[in-house]
């Protein structure tokens, strides 16, 4: 279970420092798929990097599983992101110098859960067999984040965030990549928190929480 | 418009300082070690000249005897009566507290007008100049540089006259030279008739010898010490210009969506590329302005060295005070231009061909450097022909140059071909995802570090290949100052007299007394030195023979078998039994077959090795002065020679000390590379640093993926600064066969074609395991501040990378 109370977070500027997040609470259940919606600047982006652990928040708590965020040091938070975390970019973000086979197993393997036999029925299921020698730079779009996907899910994490996962492709493209997720996501038992603009793509999970201000302004059953 | 565009795209270098640094600073360090080099060799050069003008030799025919260095002043008497229009010189070397100057004798009333060393006097002056106590005339440096104590005429400042020379009048030089009733030379005049004198008129065989150039000749010698420092100049300016192309290149890469936004909004390409044409020539004179102001400073501090090396190797006498010369500058400048032109014509021609709208696709980063790889690996084959055609058959200084070239330019290019296989295998081999990581990303940023890299391999293997050939010299130097120098005391008499004393008085109390006398004389077009040594164990048992006829020294004593050094055998092509002709002073010829070839290290001159009484017989004038000693009881007969014959101690030494000196003169010869040595790897270390520096603010997007995987910044930064001492040491490593290959090319090729001799070549793993060692310092060094910034990379600046809202 993912838990996050009271949540805050601020950005120095030159004047003054500028909240993003004023107060954020809410809980979501394992296995949960929950769709974070807001305008721009109503600090999704922020919220998910938090949760992703890739930042320190100023007041509040996460808890992952009874997992305390608050007070982590680099090392702990950076042990949390590899074992249990699975993180999905709007940029895809796949490593260029490894090709596909290696981009997909590899956060599985930086943290000791690879598993032979679910990498290869991943990349099947990806569609990616075809394409494991293949490097990023030959891939397109759609498949890059197919790749993304994979990598995230390779792991098996407790958590998967999202962000913007398919902000980057063409509809068709994009639908067809969040039926990949949402079926590993769904296989694994893996709760997902992802960040988007499309009402189309909240509507196909469990839960829309939308961001005004820094807090949070809705809860709604998809 | 133009402004407003001008304008613009400088804000960049407002919002980088660090780049803007960066390339000024590469462009400043190429041209100041260029222009540097070119100014000592201007200023050498200069020095040629005036010396040259100074002495008249560089427009005048001379007159000299026939295997002879003086000669009777009543023959130029006898010669001016017979109508010749003639002017005497008296000319030698002055020691006076250590330091060598050259003293000059004239006739002011016969000289020629135009030559610069006549003084210009009257009255007072040209009395003084011409009368018993005599007058000096000379260069204000070298007037500074006479010892205040010396029993020397009055000294007057004049310009004109070359460094270290002592202008005087004939009977001043005589007897400062102790030359009472001789000449030197004699200078025959413009209007003077053609052809030589007639014996009968002076009763002396003539050489008529033609103008040696503005240079007076020594610019032969030296060409290749010149060669040799534009070479590393221009090693340096190359490594100098990696930076900024490096830097231009990043510029470049980050400019991109302002130069789009531009021309989106309406401003014509060409306009656009003579903006940037105009950012840059500003830049570059304003690099340039201050290289050739360093280049300056970095000329002024070496040319001392470089002035005692050319004494030391040729005799030359060089300036030790650097002149402001405008084509020197005006030339940095150009080369600054010219530099960074061609570092950023790559940039330029991108930016032509850039097409308006941005490509959607990531960097394809794999395919443009699989490619970029083919062709360096097909051009670097191609360098590598050459060089092998060019080591079986380059006999010149600047074949020699160009295979040394072609062997750097095919080994850098070949450099990122064969680190990527390397790290190919690495990647193959590797256990753990961030060890395989670490290999495909060090394979990856090759195609950014990779002129970095080439820089350092230049360095590297020019310091393996240059150290390699001094320490080799050094080594065989030693070896044969330790054979050629077997005699245990060396002494040198102050006049014939004297000489003739100290032989007598050591006979009875040495094992043995050695004469080493000899003349200078012309064998064919080119001087030749004649030596004379005895018949005795010391020569026989110890002398360095490179190659002989059976029973070599027994047939020096017949007369009619000569020894030659090495550099005399390589340069008239001469083999043990060829035949010589040496004339002698009478007009007569004598023969001789060659019995051997010995080495000869140092000296630029040709040499004949003969019988030492055979020698002053058949050169009768020739100086009794020097002799070798044989003995066990070394210092008591210094002791007691000095006490006898009231001897200074520059007159009389042992052997130890002439090794010393031998050795200092040595070392000094190399200061001035091994400077420019290390200048080099500095520029190198420079490259890696500015490469580095700029790879990591690119770098981000790659490396924030595995940070949000879970490894920390701490993590990445070792793993940052493992791969580049990895890169760097793989290079080091590559740099060593390069870098025997340069000495094989130095020792083999340029030493035997610049300087005649050949050198034995050693290897010095230590030497080696030194380098490795430093280049793995310059890697750590060039990567510290990058890698400790990545470990303080704010989460907030690698979170930027993910950003979707950008």
């Amino acid at each position: 279970m993912l838990t996050i109370t009271d949540l805050h977070k601020s950005f120095e500027t030159a004047d003054a420092p500028m909240p993003v997040l004023r107060g954020v609470d809410m809980e979501i259940a394992t296995g949960e798929c929950v769709a974070l919606t807001g305008e721009s600047g109503s600090g999704k982006s922020t919220l998910l990097h938090l949760v992703a652990a890739l930042d320190t928040f100023d007041r509040g708590s996460i808890t992952l599983d009874g997992q305390e965020f608050s007070g982590m040091g680099d090392t702990a938070r950076a042990n949390l992101r590899r074992t249990r975390i699975g993180v999905i970019f709007q940029q895809f973000n796949l490593i260029p110098s490894l090709s596909v086979g290696d981009n997909l197993s590899f956060h599985a393997r930086l943290s000791d859960r690879y598993d032979a036999a679910w990498q290869a029925e991943l990349t099947e299921r990806l569609g990616l067999s075809e394409l494991v020698h293949r490097w990023p730079e030959q891939l397109s779009g759609g498949q890059q984040q197919r790749v993304a996907v994979g990598r995230a899910i390779a792991a098996r994490p407790a958590l998967v965030l999202a962000d913007e996962p398919t902000g980057n492709l063409d509809e068709a493209t994009g639908s067809a990549v969040m039926d990949l997720l949402l079926d590993l996501v769904a296989e694994t038992q893996a709760t997902l928190l992802m960040v988007t603009h499309s009402g189309a793509l909240a509507a196909r999970l469990n839960r829309r929480i939308h961001l005004r201000h820094g807090r949070v302004a809705e809860v709604a059953a998809a | 418009m133009t402004g407003l565009i001008l304008r613009t795209l400088l804000s960049h270098w407002r919002s980088r300082p660090f780049q803007i640094v960066t390339l000024l600073l590469g462009l400043i360090v190429a041209t100041a070690l260029w222009s540097g080099v070119q100014a000592i060799n201007a200023e050498a050069r200069a020095s040629y000249a005036q010396a040259a003008a100074t002495l008249g030799t560089d427009r005048f025919d001379s007159l000299r005897p026939r295997g002879a260095q003086r000669f009777d002043q009543r023959a130029y008497v006898a010669l001016r009566r017979a109508g010749w229009l003639v002017s005497p010189i008296v000319e030698g070397d002055l020691r006076l507290d250590g330091a060598r100057f050259r003293v000059l004798g004239i006739d002011p009333v016969t000289a020629p007008a135009d030559l610069p060393a006549r003084p210009d006097l009257q009255g007072d002056a040209l009395t003084g100049f011409l009368g018993q106590a005599g007058l000096i005339l000379t260069g204000a440096q070298t007037a500074g540089r006479l010892p205040a104590d010396a029993d020397l005429p009055p000294v007057r400042v004049m310009d004109g006259i070359a460094p270290r020379t002592l202008v005087m009048d004939i009977g001043t030089a005589q007897r400062l030279l102790g030359m009472s009733g001789q000449l030197s030379r004699l200078i025959v005049l413009p209007e003077a008739q053609d052809g030589i004198p007639p014996l009968a008129v002076a009763g002396i065989e003539w050489n008529r010898i033609a103008p040696r150039g503005a240079d007076g000749g020594i610019a032969a010698l030296t060409d290749s010490f010149h060669l040799n420092l534009t070479a590393f100049g221009f090693l340096a300016f190359a490594v100098g210009l990696f930076i900024v192309y490096s830097s231009i290149g990043l510029a470049f890469e980050q400019r991109k969506p302002m130069l789009r936004t531009l021309r989106a909004l309406g401003v014509p390409l060409r306009l656009l590329m003579l903006v940037m044409v105009v950012e840059l020539t500003a830049l570059a004179l304003l690099a340039g302005i201050a290289g050739v102001a360093l280049g300056y400073l970095i000329a002024a501090s070496l040319l001392p060295d470089v002035a005692a090396t050319l004494q030391g190797l040729y005799g030359a006498q060089v300036s030790g005070t650097l002149s402001l010369r405008p084509a020197w500058w005006l030339t940095g400048l150009a080369i600054a231009m010219g530099g960074a032109g061609l570092a950023a014509a790559d940039t330029l021609w991108r930016t032509a061909r850039m097409p308006l709208l941005s490509a959607a696709l990531p960097e394809a980063w794999h395919g443009a450097q699989r490619r970029a790889q083919r062709v360096q690996g097909i051009a670097a084959l191609g360098c590598f022909a050459l060089a092998a055609v060019l080591s079986q058959t380059a006999s010149s200084l600047t074949a020699g140059f160009v295979l040394m070239g072609a062997l750097l330019i095919g080994a850098a290019l070949s450099l990122p071909v064969m680190l990527s296989v390397i790290l190919g295998l690495g990647a193959r081999r590797a256990r753990g995802p961030l060890a395989q990581w670490g290999w495909a990303d060090a394979r990856q940023q090759m195609s950014r570090l990779s002129l970095a890299l080439m820089a350092l391999l230049l360095a590297l293997s020019a310091n393996i290949g240059v150290g390699t050939m001094v320490m080799s010299f050094r080594d065989t130097f030693t070896g044969w100052l330790d054979q050629r120098l077997v005699a245990e005391v060396y002494v040198t008499a102050s006049d014939a007299a004297q000489g003739q004393e100290i032989q007598r008085w050591a006979q009875g109390r040495v094992d043995a007394v050695l004469p080493i006398w000899s003349t200078e004389t012309r064998l064919g077009d080119m001087p030749a030195s004649i030596y004379g040594v005895a018949q005795h164990a010391t020569y026989s048992d110890h002398w360095p023979l490179i190659e002989e006829l059976p029973d070599a020294w027994q047939s020096l004593a017949s007369g009619q078998a000569a020894m030659i050094n090495e550099q005399m055998a390589g340069r008239r092509d001469l083999s043990p039994g060829d035949r010589i002709t040496v004339p002698l002073p009478d007009g007569g010829e004598w023969p001789m077959i060659v019995a051997a070839i010995y080495s000869d290290y140092g000296n630029p001159t040709d040499q004949v090795m003969v019988d030492v009484d055979l020698l002053s017989e058949r050169f009768p004038d020739i100086e009794r002065l020097r002799f070798a000693l044989r003995t066990d009881q070394t210092a008591e007969i210094i002791a007691e020679a000095r006490d006898r014959f009231a001897l200074p101690s520059d007159q009389i030494t042992d052997q130890a000390a002439i090794k010393a000196l031998s050795l200092a003169i040595f070392e000094r010869t190399f200061t001035v590379t091994g400077a420019l040595n290390v200048l080099t790897l500095a520029v190198a270390a420079l490259a890696l640093l500015t490469a580095m520096l700029t790879l990591q603010l690119m770098r981000l997007p790659w490396l924030a993926p595995l940070w949000a995987m879970g490894l920390t910044r701490a993590a990445l930064a070792r793993a940052e600064l493992l791969k580049v001492m990895a890169l760097a040491l793989l290079t080091a490593i590559l740099a060593i066969p390069v870098g025997l290959g340069v000495a094989w090319v130095l020792t083999n090729v340029i030493n035997v074609t610049a300087f005649g001799w050949r050198l034995p070549m050693n290897v010095y793993p230590a030497d080696w395991l030194r380098l490795i060692g430093l280049s793995l310092l310059t890697a750590a060094i060039a990567a510290g501040l990058p890698v400790l910034r990545l470990a303080r990379t704010a989460p907030r600046t690698l979170l930027g990378v993910f950003a979707s809202e950008r």
